[in-house]
């Protein structure tokens, strides 16, 4: 017999275990390239490779957080709900480690190298403000600041819509030649945040019928 | 972090893994091989033979005698080469993929012999000409170059070859010549990168040289590296080397030289002209409009070694070749 995941989490122990589940599935990719890193296995150029691996990681992890909404609605899967926090720290975790490579790595934590990428490269700049984006959402993510805010915290979270648009667009703009990749996690963001746009129009449709 | 410190001891000094690893067979070879040993130049095929576990490409048998042949080249002092592995193994091929890894995976199955060169344009003595008749002329030697990408990325590279000038004196250009524009084999039932909805490069890749810069002795044409036959990856079985310039104006796997009155259209100019000029020279004073050309990482750069140096004007061969460019405003001809 196949337990669903709504079932599952209707015990205890069953919602304990997933969490944990779900928590550690997305240090895997970490692991990874930390084992590849550590065995001196990441090609002539670990530094790019790193740097571009983290990058694309961050960037599957905002398209699973912002996929929770769409799945919930569509396919009543009401247990992604609570996951949808930490997949969004998990994207702030991702991409700060993707900074924290690239100013280490690629930069050398060179002061005018530094100056000079955040004040002079727009793909830099588009991918610098929307990390910042990001911990602005990171940090009011807690309890304690979803209650302060109240109704301005939901307000302050769409944020999350612009930053998904910067990011594919830091992401797009340093492809040398060759939009294939682009394109594929173009499309996916499309679809995600167009549902969006489609359940706004629909019940706004809704609402001036009822009066 | 990157930390700067003077090394205690000159990386010039520091005898390279392939030698050391060398000196058993060498004292064996010198004792079994004595006197006839002394009586041969060095060569540049068996400097890089031993000690190697990654694949080799002996190339084919009418290359054997001139490979053989060749002259060991001066190494550039206080610059170690970059590890064979690495070297055959992290490419610009787009014909073959857009990953570092995409050419060696997918570019052994390439068919370089036999190979047609078609020789065309402003030139007394065009034709289409087998590379083995194409080289047979040409003493071939060892040259140790620096490869800068224009990703802010650079080897140190021992390359076999020619000059490029002798080639093409032998032509015998009109007075019309005034650059020479390269073709890159265009196939894509070999090159699955042609092939790929997706690339915003046009089939054929083209790149071009002003004639002055052709003929500067600095500028080779290589059919190896590391002692061997360049491997399909690397551009073979022919390509263009010129070492102060990024490295994708050193085109791979040639099949057509054509001299030209008219400046050539070349591949990375044509897709992205804000971005990549026709000279193309080594600048870290000039950037590209998304990254920076001031610094380089020179491979291998370990992650708790990153090998991040300064990039030096036309890639450190200005003494040579800064005047073919005087008067010009590298900002403007970037």
């Amino acid at each position: 017999m196949v337990l669903s995941i709504a079932e599952i989490h209707r015990s205890k122990g069953g919602r304990r275990a997933f969490w944990w589940l779900l928590f550690l599935l997305p240090l895997l990719p970490l692991v990874w390239i930390v084992h590849k890193a550590v065995s001196q296995d990441l090609g002539a150029d670990p530094a790019q490779t790193i740097v571009t691996f983290l990058g694309l990681w961050t960037l599957r992890y905002l398209l699973i957080t912002l996929s929770v909404t769409p799945c919930r609605r569509l396919f009543g899967w009401l247990w992604m709900q609570r996951y949808r926090r930490m997949y969004g720290l998990y994207t702030l975790f991702y991409a700060s480690l993707h900074l924290l490579a690239f100013a280490t790595f690629i930069l050398g934590w060179r002061p005018e190298l530094i100056a000079r990428e955040l004040s002079e490269r727009p793909y830099i700049i588009v991918g610098f403000i929307a990390w910042s984006g990001l911990v602005a959402l990171g940090i009011t993510s807690t309890r304690g600041w979803v209650k302060r805010l109240g109704r301005h915290w939901q307000q302050l979270h769409y944020l999350v819509y612009p930053i998904s648009i910067l990011a594919m667009i830091h992401f797009a703009w340093l492809i040398r030649a060759g939009y294939g990749q682009v394109m594929f996690y173009a499309l996916i963001l499309l679809v995600l945040l167009g549902y969006r746009v489609g359940y706004r129009v629909k019940r706004r449709q809704r609402v001036l019928q009822q009066h | 972090m990157l930390i700067k410190q003077a090394p205690d001891i000159a990386s010039s000094e520091i005898t390279p893994e392939s030698v050391y690893r060398q000196r058993r067979q060498f004292i064996k070879a010198l004792l079994a091989g004595g006197a006839l040993m002394a009586a041969r130049p060095a060569l540049a095929l068996d400097r890089y033979s031993l000690g190697r576990d990654e694949k080799r490409y002996p190339g084919p048998g009418w290359l054997q005698s001139q490979l053989r042949a060749a002259k060991v080249g001066a190494p550039i002092a206080g610059e170690s080469l970059t590890p064979y592995g690495h070297v055959i193994g992290h490419n610009n091929f787009y014909e073959f993929g857009l990953g570092k890894e995409d050419p060696k995976a997918k570019a052994q199955g390439l068919n370089t012999d036999p190979w047609k060169v078609e020789i065309s344009g402003e030139v007394a003595k065009p034709g289409t000409y087998t590379l083995e008749d194409l080289l047979k002329p040409h003493a071939l030697e060892e040259r140790v170059y620096r490869l800068r990408c224009v990703e802010a990325w650079s080897m140190v590279i021992p390359w076999i070859g020619f000059s490029l000038a002798d080639l093409i004196k032998r032509f015998e250009p009109t007075g019309n010549a005034k650059y020479v524009e390269f073709t890159t084999l265009h196939d894509p039932s070999q090159m699955p990168g042609q092939r790929s909805f997706f690339s915003t490069l046009d089939w054929p890749y083209v790149e071009g040289l002003r004639m002055d810069e052709a003929m500067h002795p600095l500028t080779i044409l290589a059919v190896g590296v590391y002692g061997d036959a360049l491997p399909p990856q690397n551009g073979a079985p022919l390509r263009l080397v010129v070492p102060w310039k990024y490295g994708f104006k050193s085109i791979k796997s040639i099949v057509r030289i054509r001299f030209t009155e008219q400046m050539p259209e070349v591949t990375w100019n044509q897709t992205a002209p804000r971005e990549y000029g026709f000279y193309a020279n080594v600048n870290p004073e000039v950037d590209h409009p998304r990254w920076s050309q001031a610094t380089e990482r020179r491979l291998p750069s370990s992650l708790f070694s990153p090998n991040i140096i300064d990039t030096r004007k036309f890639n450190g061969y200005a003494d040579q070749v800064a005047h073919l460019y005087s008067g010009m405003d590298l900002r403007k001809w970037f």
